[in-house]
């Protein structure tokens, strides 16, 4: 399984309103590919019917070798379980302090002991660059960077294969922006992550992105290495990297 | 020693001279890693098998951060009992225990903040003494922002006053009949069995219309309202806080109290005596269809004794509560809706706050009006 995400003719509709028609799109393993787009192309829809949240009008999507449009609610939440989703503002419980929020898989589908959950917790919190005293608080004691941090800790707890980050960069500020670009670069050495991301910063796009697709006008213009993508001819293309080839 | 065979992962675990081997095949990860823990455990226990664990996991197919950690808790529990590890392991698998032995954290789990009963009794007095002085505020605020309104009738805003009309008290117009309704058909149903013993059937006019008119009415839909149109007001203002449309507001000028707060209390004092009303007529149709029915009470009778037996003072009575109701129930929704904090929780904790508070509020409130009007002799 060289691919983790295969979409084929993907077609997505809004009523009337068509978002995604014959898209097609594949990520391989191990790779950081980003969506990107102009707002409203439907690069978060797309991600959303990646992790069952959304379902698609037409076309196959296979995630870690799972066809979607057949699955069964067992195979479903075993899925769930291979893969972490950060969301573009943590979406933490906000009735759960850190500490809870980061072990409530672990509660939820294993039976290993409370000091074990208290090791994994802790150190999941260490990598993505928390102090530990965040675990006694709650998510609105917290900022909207440490939040981020602290969702992308919940997402890695049960150590997925594919990590989804819905603009993992937005409503940073450009340090720790930067900070979040090396965090995911050491991440993917360190656990063997395939990575799908949607973003707009495009700093971030060339430290982290391997490949990416540029969805435009309903589907998807260009698909590849940053060099292939800038040497697209299109609009949104053109204007998006301007002035920022050397 | 002792082996365990699961379905994704195998250990076994024996003594070779002065040594325990511990292998393990297949799978270590989160979800695997819990049926060995305990068997680990025991390994550890008093007095010890040996002084030196060796584990092979070289056969280890996958391998992941909470099996390293497993791995370290193990090692240091040993260490503390004097007995050393030794780990063969794949290269890649080998970084990944070296990563979680590269530390330099205290880990550890949360403690417990529970207070005990006197400390958590004092903590709930000092947050009501607090809340109750935030509503002095609030209803300071109030009364300066109809100071605005009254001297300068321009900035009252109408549009918003209508908006809130039809919200809180049109669209509720329908639960509001059905429960009256209901409400006289079961009052008259109950008293018409025993006054069926005494003969007394024509006095099912004097008690439904003194009883519905006086007190059931205006209650039953304060009650109806507090449930649907304060707990409303609650959660939408709760809501516009957290996504900081307040502070819109305050910051483009309009103050939230002259746009938000004042239209939709005016709405309710407004409209709180014509639902009273609206209750009176639905209830007393539910009594009549009862009294005529089980009693035999026509409605051109029931009619002319309701006009003899229930004097008028009775439905002005329960009219005059009318706005008060409904100041209290829009107080009350709005204030909780701005005492909502920054996160989802405290929407649902001051919603039903709100219910909670207006309900009883408006019981205090009728009790002080029965006990005023009865000490002057109506």
């Amino acid at each position: 399984m060289q691919h983790v995400i295969e979409a084929k003719n993907i077609v997505t509709r809004f009523g009337k309103n068509v978002v995604h028609q014959d898209l097609n799109l594949h990520v391989n393993r191990g790779e950081i590919y980003g969506l990107l787009g102009p707002s409203g192309c439907g690069k978060t829809t797309l991600m959303k019917e990646m992790v069952l949240l959304q379902h698609f009008q037409g076309g196959t999507m296979k995630v870690l070798g799972c066809d979607l449009n057949n699955i069964t609610h067992k195979k479903a939440q075993e899925l769930r379980q291979q893969w972490g989703v950060l969301f573009q503002f943590g979406a933490l419980y906000s009735s759960l302090n850190i500490y809870d929020n980061i072990a409530l898989s672990l509660r939820e589908y294993t039976t290993i002991s409370e000091a074990l959950v208290a090791e994994i917790v802790s150190y999941k919190l260490d990598i993505v660059g928390l102090e530990q005293r965040v675990k006694e608080q709650y998510p609105s004691q917290i900022s909207g960077g440490m939040r981020k941090k602290a969702g992308l800790a919940r997402a890695l707890v049960m150590d997925p294969q594919l990590l989804f980050l819905d603009e993992p960069t937005s409503g940073l500020d450009p340090i720790s922006a930067r900070e979040f670009d090396m965090l995911i670069l050491r991440l993917r050495e360190r656990f063997d992550l395939s990575i799908v991301m949607v973003t707009h910063d495009l700093d971030s796009i060339e430290a982290t992105l391997d490949r990416a697709a540029i969805l435009d006008e309903k589907s998807v213009v260009a698909e590849g290495d940053l060099k292939t993508i800038k040497s697209t001819n299109n609009v949104f293309i053109k204007t998006f990297f301007k002035g920022r080839q050397p | 020693m002792f082996s365990f065979n699961g379905k994704t992962l195998s250990l076994h675990a024996k003594v070779q001279g002065d040594t325990v081997a511990i292998v393990i095949n297949g799978m270590m990860n989160v979800k695997s890693i819990a049926s060995i823990e305990p068997l680990l455990q025991q390994l550890l226990t008093h007095p010890l098998p040996s002084k030196r664990f060796e584990w092979h996991l070289q056969e280890v197919t996958h391998f992941d951060s909470a099996a390293a950690l497993l791995l370290y808790m193990f090692e240091k529990k040993a260490r503390s009992l004097g007995a050393t590890c030794k780990f063969y392991t794949q290269t890649h698998h080998q970084n990944i225990i070296d990563a979680v032995y590269h530390r330099n954290y205290e880990s550890g789990s949360v403690t417990d903040h529970r207070l005990n009963a006197v400390a958590a009794i004092g903590k709930t007095a000092v947050a009501k003494y607090r809340s109750f002085k935030d509503f002095l505020a609030f209803v300071g605020e109030l009364f300066s922002a109809l100071l605005i309104y009254i001297l300068n009738p321009k900035s009252i805003r109408f549009k918003e006053i209508y908006y809130a009309i039809e919200e809180s008290s049109i669209n509720a117009l329908g639960i509001i009949a059905l429960t009256t309704f209901l409400i006289g058909v079961v009052l008259a149903y109950q008293s018409s069995v025993q006054l069926k013993m005494y003969g007394a059937n024509i006095f099912i006019v004097d008690m439904l219309g003194i009883s519905v008119l006086r007190e059931l009415a205006p209650l039953i839909a304060a009650i109806v309202i507090a449930g649907r149109s304060g707990s409303a007001f609650a959660a939408q203002i709760g809501v516009m806080k957290i996504t900081e449309e307040l502070d819109a507001m305050k910051t483009m000028g309009f103050d939230p109290y002259l746009f938000l707060v004042l239209p939709r209390i005016i709405a309710l004092m407004i409209m709180m005596p014509l639902i009273i009303f609206f209750a009176d007529v639905m209830a007393m149709l539910g009594g009549m269809v009862v009294a005529s029915i089980e009693l035999g009470i026509s409605a051109q009778l029931f009619l002319d004794r309701f006009n003899e037996a229930v004097a008028m003072k009775h439905f002005f009575i329960g009219i005059s509560k009318g706005p008060f109701f409904g100041f209290l129930i829009a107080a009350i929704g709005i204030f909780r809706g701005l005492m909502v904090e920054n996160d989802t929780r405290s929407i649902g904790i001051n919603t039903t706050k709100s219910v909670v508070e207006a309900i009883f509020m408006v019981i205090i409130c009728d009790a002080i009006f029965s006990i005023i009007y009865t000490n002057i002799g109506i």
